[in-house]
């Protein structure tokens, strides 16, 4: 029983990553006042520019580099379609979704010939699960060494990155003075403004951060996780992400806890499929595969309470009337 | 008399012109692309050895959407082309729709039944294929539990996951086999990660031979598989060379025959409509062998499986279908 356990919550650690990190991507950007419906979008780019790079080079670091340029970058066209021309950041966040789904797909095939898919990564172009010492020879110790051998040991680095990045969030966010004047845009530009500081900079450094994050998530996906990128495999990771940031109303602890649930969801529906559960029998898939969603919503309208996003996001900054 | 002979030459030219006008075949390919290494792919290579063999050009189209289907098929007719193959089960409905209006053009369709008078259905037994290699996983599994994980939850792929079931509960029955799908919309074929956890839960339970039915999702299961040092099942095309000596064999489903076929009826006049199930007695459906995964073959098994080929194909093992029952009693 106690296996099982840990065996669900090493899966819910593996399918949390990319969640957490693209989640933490979008809280700096929407925390800055600019809503980013494109996590998706980037994620997606990221994947493709990480498995290409991976693959033809042989390197998996490489590989994340290239995931995070790319991400950046469409990260700084949002940042360009909206903070510098004040257009509106849901169309743009959708069309840098519509964009990363078509281009990945033409140049994946343009490049490889494989219908969209880039060749199979193997070796050092992939990032390998790291075993913390003394994993196996603690792991026969009863309950603490399984939970520190299963659990805690043999992930890759991207996971222990995605994790560090919470309280590196944390204290980015509310103690230095970067984050406060990150917090204060995003609730009120003009006083910010007022002081001095430019808002449209410190806005691109915040999606600049956003880029880093997603081509983490991009790249986790395309050579950690799996082994080379496919046609749209971020399945619709990004959005599942930005809900776990409302739910968590944009705070990273929350968030760390809400990406977690729902990695948990997914880890405990893909174990529960075509088991029998006791007083039950067998549940059929589609209402597994339901579970999560039933119970984000549950959660969302019974538990959370509201979710009050930054008070200038959405709203592009004008400095004066002219 | 010069005249004449360059009359008759010249008759001659244009008739033969004329001919390879009137035979323009053309396939439509589904989803996954036409090198996906799998399903589509296999349709690529039957019409690329036509072409190889005869000369004869083809045309072809990759749809990217589902409300492509229609129009590619029809675009295809209204230019002539004949006959018209559209590979996968989902392009029936709008099959047909457009072979309604173009009764005069011959249709294939791969993976579905379309009843109507000038569509050719190719349907294949999977469910022998599938009972094939269950046996082969039953043999090579030293736990006793063995693994199926496929893609969208349609009858189809329980036709897979069902003549698996058979072929391991008749080699070993004490066996235990985990069957899981990835899921129940079009999502569920391009989810390697998902397909990887999935076929992670079914070692964890102690399988260590796993088949996947699952596209490109099952790209995911072959590679967590060979990163646990267990073993996978390709499907469709021959993915034994995906890990070599991690991937047990491969179910082969001769897509690429059926397309060589329709092609080479159409052009010899020997076109029939109706209903064609290919099985292992029409070399429809095999099991792969070759370099990379000879090491895991043993002789007993290669015996075992030569054995319950011929008594499939004799009628002494009957391998049950599950689109006939809806049911697999295994």
């Amino acid at each position: 029983m106690l296996d099982t356990i840990i065996l669900i919550l090493d899966s819910t650690v593996r399918l949390s990553t990319p969640l957490l990190l693209a989640a933490l991507a979008g809280l700096y950007s929407e925390r800055s006042g600019v809503f980013d419906i494109g996590l998706e979008g980037k994620m997606l780019g990221a994947a493709f520019a990480a498995g290409a790079a991976a693959a033809v080079t042989g390197s998996a670091w490489i590989g994340l580099g290239a995931g995070i340029l790319v991400s950046i970058a469409l990260a700084l066209v949002h940042g360009f379609a909206c903070i510098t021309h004040r257009g509106n950041q849901i169309v743009s966040g959708v069309a840098i979704n519509f964009l990363a789904i078509g281009l990945t797909a033409l140049l994946g095939q343009d490049w490889f010939r494989q219908g969209g898919r880039t060749p199979p990564v193997t070796g050092d172009a992939r990032f390998g699960s790291i075993v913390l010492p003394f994993a196996d020879s603690l792991r026969d110790v009863p309950v603490v060494g399984g939970i520190y051998a299963e659990l805690l040991s043999g992930h890759n680095i991207l996971v222990y990155i995605a994790f560090l990045a919470v309280p590196f969030t944390w204290w980015v966010l509310f103690r230095t003075r970067f984050g406060l004047r990150l917090r204060a845009v995003g609730e009120n530009p003009a006083a910010v403004d007022t002081a001095g500081i430019s808002v449209t900079w410190l806005r691109y450094r915040a999606v600049i951060c956003t880029g880093i994050l997603c081509g983490i998530a991009g790249t986790y996906l395309s050579v950690a996780q799996s082994a080379g990128f496919i046609k749209d495999m971020t399945a619709g990771k990004g959005f599942i992400a930005l809900a776990a940031l409302i739910f968590a109303k944009w705070k990273p602890v929350p968030v760390m806890f809400a990406c977690l649930l729902f990695g948990f969801l997914d880890a405990a529906a893909i174990r529960l499929q075509g088991q029998q559960v006791p007083g039950i029998g067998e549940v059929p898939v589609q209402a597994i595969q339901a579970l999560p969603y039933i119970l984000t919503v549950v959660l969302l309208a019974g538990f959370i309470g509201r979710a009050v996003p930054p008070k200038a996001g959405g709203t592009a900054y004008v400095k004066e009337r002219s | 008399m010069k005249r004449y002979i360059l009359g008759v030459a010249a008759a001659t030219l244009l008739s033969t012109t004329a001919m390879a006008e009137e035979f323009a075949p053309a396939v439509v390919y589904d989803l996954g692309g036409k090198f996906d290494k799998s399903f589509n792919e296999a349709a690529y290579t039957g019409a690329e050895r036509f072409k190889a063999e005869t000369g004869v050009e083809y045309r072809d189209f990759e749809i990217q959407n589902d409300s492509q289907r229609e129009q590619a098929l029809r675009n295809f007719a209204r230019r002539g082309a004949n006959p018209v193959i559209a590979i996968g089960f989902s392009h029936a409905n709008a099959l047909e729709k457009v072979a309604r209006e173009f009764p005069d053009t011959k249709f294939a369709i791969v993976d579905m039944v379309v009843e109507l008078p000038n569509v050719r259905s190719i349907l294949f037994k999977e469910q022998e294929g599938s009972y094939i290699v269950g046996k082969l996983a039953a043999m090579a599994s030293e736990t006793g539990k063995v693994g199926f994980v496929g893609g969208m939850d349609i009858p189809l792929i329980q036709k897979f996951a069902c003549g698996y079931k058979q072929g391991v509960m008749e080699t070993n029955a004490d066996a235990e086999v985990f069957q899981n799908m990835t899921g129940t919309t079009g999502a569920a074929w391009t989810d390697p990660v998902k397909g990887g956890e999935l076929a992670r839960s079914q070692m964890d339970r102690g399988a260590d031979v796993i088949y996947h039915a699952a596209g490109g999702t099952g790209l995911g299961v072959l590679q967590a598989a060979a990163d646990a040092g267990k073993l996978g099942i390709g499907v469709d095309s021959n993915q034994n060379a995906l890990h070599p000596g991690q991937v047990l064999t491969s179910m082969l489903k001769r897509v690429d025959v059926a397309v060589e076929t329709a092609f080479k009826d159409a052009r010899d006049g020997n076109w029939s409509s109706g209903f064609y199930t290919l099985g292992l007695a029409e070399g429809g459906v095999d099991w792969a062998l070759d370099e990379h995964n000879e090491a895991l073959i043993t002789d007993e098994m290669k015996e075992a499986v030569a054995q319950a080929r011929a008594d499939i194909v004799s009628g002494k093992i009957e391998v049950h279908d599950y689109m006939a029952t809806k049911d697999c009693p295994f």
